[in-house]
């Protein structure tokens, strides 16, 4: 140990209780699953946390009527003042229990307890507080007057009844929020399934409806893997569709829903290209790189996972960023002085690690600092390949894991060829003082997010979803409102 | 026989001067293409009559629109609103001074009245005007600038989705295809537009209007034929970005088409599931249906 290392700071994990085993909430209590129980574990040390109900197609079923019911007898009828009062009322507890909502979510999805601290569980009570206003301001949303399909002309424009939604593990209980809040707000009720390997702070959140008092059956918590997803996203008791993950199953939704009335967001991959002119600051380039590559691991569907490096400054720059990636701190994802936690589950490490050797294999050179890696869970030193050509596999590929992949480019036409070369159009980074030149390439990037002299910054009013085959529909402020709205 | 009684015997025959038909041909990249494939089709009329031979668009006329309409994209979502505003008046001018030749053309395909074809036309060129003066409002009433908590400028303002295929309804032949075609080029995207086998007469009309209307060749790309041929190749083609079903009266074949279309996530339109009012004041659904958001951040500092 240097002089300058950091002792450990663990964060206490005295604060979360986690029960042996969790059933389904539906209609506004845990019932147990009939489709069997799977195990969460953590993913720092394959440690089990708790058993988990499997929803079985009977679960998912009840759930759906539970929401049903609900909207009709109760949520459908609430004034939106009404409904806006639930909504702060849950943001506010969030923000009182968010000490145990960070410790939780760090300790089932492997991230570092900064992160979910500092922007998963602050921006989750955000989230609420944003929408819990929107909900009494539907006819100031610029909508209406609608007429819905066989409907009468309304002011105010209305719910579409049911919405089902499947999120993914890398932000767990932010994708919840970003999923049940606008939903609530417009007056629909929900049927959410976490992901198989992050379920816990979804099902604390079921007790904070609870406590809450939210209506039963307005949210509906059930849990499960694909199978379950799928049968959620086929009912026919479902009006709505809203799924964040991988660009296949974003695929195989849309063609389950094709043909049906359901209204469908999707919020799928990404390969992003962070663009650094030879005129960027060159220490705030490489924050913004070390930030869109490796926040959360890189478990991150706008991750800016290309970087494109104009060519009179690559040495520079990368000489300044493996010196900066060698401070990167990997481990405990509960001590405070983490900057890298683990990877969420051994099936993601294989991918990452199988796309890692395919990389090798098509002659990329690839370069991670020293770094010991911890012999229990599931753990990837942040990694970056050079001489990457763009039909290399982690060129084009979501990794969807800390690895960086450097290309270079000598003309903004060039960048911008190379930037928008690729299916995904979720977001994208530029780096440079020129002003005039920003805002070109802000306006010729195919891509639903611009991040310019900045990375990775999310906020509740600000909409996010992607062009191309990053899916459809955007989350967020505004424009968030749509996909839960008969307009 | 002497001139003269050569020059007698003609006058006899043909009294009255011939008149010169029109050959209804597609319309691809800005120039009058016969399909590929070499095959037309016989367009009658509503008592049934013949009308006219219209070319019969196949598969590889679907590539090359799709091909002209891609080339197309750049220059005319990038060209200014003020711009396209000006070309989609420019486009209701042009039908306006033909109108007689649509109310014509209407009367025969339709089987409509004087009157019913003249409404029907005053108001395809109406439309026109009403999505000329949308291109440069659109983009303001999408658009937002967002008060995020931190020292951030976030605006999102909408952009085209690209390429897209638009399937016109069958009925009002030339009032139902304006009103599919105008929003989605309003707003910047290209098109392949297939119009039904019997609205080839107004389609094609259109598309000479479009020619002289200083709509760039390829924006608008209109092929006649049958969708139930031309609907798959679109709906699979991975350089088409979305999808217009208006047109797609089979709910089956319709199902079909979206889930061809998952394949690149387009943007889907569904067909309507109660019977459209083409008359009807449009509003903003077709206009935003073909639109992404994009949001760009920038530190605020010194």
């Amino acid at each position: 140990m240097g002089i300058f290392d950091y002792a450990p700071a663990p964060e206490s994990r005295a604060i979360v209780d986690i029960r042996p085993s969790y059933g389904l909430f539906i209609g506004g209590e845990f019932v147990p699953a009939t489709g069997g129980t799977f195990k969460s574990v953590n993913p720092a040390n394959e440690d089990v946390l708790a058993e988990i109900g499997e929803a079985s197609a009977a679960d998912v079923d009840r759930a759906v009527a539970a929401a049903r019911k609900a909207y009709a007898e109760v949520w459908s009828r609430m004034p939106g003042a009404e409904r806006a009062k639930y909504l702060f009322r849950i943001a506010r507890i969030i923000q009182e229990r968010a000490r145990e909502l960070a410790v939780l979510e760090s300790i089932d999805n492997g991230k570092p307890i900064r992160e979910t601290r500092d922007v998963d569980v602050p921006l989750v009570a955000a989230h609420f507080f944003h929408y819990a206003g929107w909900a009494d301001k539907l006819e100031f949303a610029g909508y209406g007057p609608v007429t819905p399909q066989g409907g009468s002309m309304s002011a105010v424009p209305r719910a579409l009844g049911v919405a089902a939604q499947v999120i993914p593990w890398n932000f767990p209980l932010l994708m919840l929020a970003w999923k049940i809040a606008p939903a609530l707000a417009c007056g629909n009720t929900v049927v959410l399934k976490p992901a198989e390997t992050t379920p816990l702070t979804a099902l604390l959140f079921a007790e904070i409806c609870q406590q809450a008092e939210l209506p039963a059956g307005v949210v509906n918590i059930i849990t499960g893997a694909g199978e379950t997803g799928a049968a959620l996203v086929a009912h026919p008791g479902v009006d709505k569709v809203a799924f964040t993950g991988s660009t296949n199953v974003g695929r195989a939704i849309a063609r389950t829903v094709a043909g049906s009335r359901k209204k469908l967001t999707l919020e799928l991959g990404g390969k992003a290209a962070n663009i650094v002119f030879d005129d960027a600051p060159i220490d705030q380039a490489v924050e913004g790189v070390i930030d869109s590559i490796f926040f959360n691991q890189g478990q991150v569907c706008c991750a800016g996972s290309r970087l494109l490096v104009q060519e009179s400054i690559q040495d520079e720059l990368l000489d300044a960023l493996r010196r900066r990636m060698g401070t990167l701190r990997l481990g405990d994802p509960l001590d405070k002085n983490t900057d890298v936690g683990a990877i969420n589950s051994a099936e993601q490490l294989a991918r990452i690690t199988e796309l890692t050797a395919a990389g090798e294999a098509e002659g990329a050179e690839r370069w991670s600092p020293p770094c010991e890696l911890p012999a229990q869970g599931f753990w990837f030193a942040p990694t970056i390949f050079t001489n990457v050509s763009a039909t290399h596999r982690i060129a084009r590929e979501e990794i969807f894991g800390p690895v960086l992949s450097v290309l270079t480019f000598r003309t903004p036409d060039e960048a911008i060829a190379k930037a928008n070369n690729t299916p995904y159009g979720l977001s994208a980074g530029v780096w440079t003082e020129k002003g005039s030149r920003i805002l070109s390439m802000a306006k010729r990037l195919r891509a639903g997010v611009v991040w310019a002299n900045t990375f990775n910054k999310f906020d509740p009013t600000s909409p996010f979803g992607g062009y191309k085959e990053s899916g459809y529909g955007r989350e967020g402020g505004l424009h968030g409102l749509e996909g839960y709205l008969d307009v | 026989m002497s001139e003269k009684t050569a020059a007698k015997k003609a006058a006899d025959v043909s009294p009255v001067r011939l008149d010169v038909r029109k050959t209804y041909k597609l319309y691809i990249g800005g120039a009058f293409p016969r399909s590929e494939s070499g095959r037309s089709y016989q367009v009658s009329g509503a008592d049934g009559t013949f009308l006219a031979n219209a070319a019969l668009a196949s598969r590889k006329d679907a590539r090359d629109a799709v091909a002209k309409a891609r080339g197309a994209f750049s220059g005319w979502s990038g060209a200014t609103a003020y711009l396209r505003g000006q070309i989609l008046y420019r486009v209701a001018e042009m039908l306006e001074g033909r109108r007689a030749q649509f109310v014509a053309e209407l009367r025969a395909v339709e089987g409509l009245s004087a009157k019913q074809a003249e409404a029907q036309v005053d108001a395809a060129i109406d439309r026109w005007v009403w999505y000329a003066g949308w291109t440069d409002k659109i983009g303001q009433i999408r658009s937002s600038a967002n008060p995020v908590a931190g020292p951030y400028w976030n605006v999102s303002s909408p952009e085209p989705t690209g390429v897209v295929a638009v399937f016109a309804p069958e009925r009002p032949a030339l009032l139902g295809l304006v009103s599919v075609l105008a929003p989605a080029i309003a707003v910047g995207n290209t098109a392949v537009l297939v119009a039904p086998d019997s609205a080839a007469l107004p389609a094609i009309s259109l598309a000479e209007v479009l020619a002289t209307s200083d709509l760039p060749g390829g924006v608008v790309n209109i092929l006649t034929g049958r969708s139930a041929e031309l609907g798959k190749p679109l709906a699979d083609h991975l350089d088409v970005d979305a999808l217009d079903l208006a047109g797609i009266a089979d709910a089956e074949f319709a199902t079909s088409l979206e889930q061809a279309a998952a394949e690149n996530l387009k943007r889907v339109l569904r067909p309507s599931s109660a019977p459209t009012d083409w008359n009807a004041a449009p509003g903003t659904t077709r206009l935003t249906a073909f639109l992404e958001t994009k949001t760009v951040w920038h530190p605020i500092g010194a």
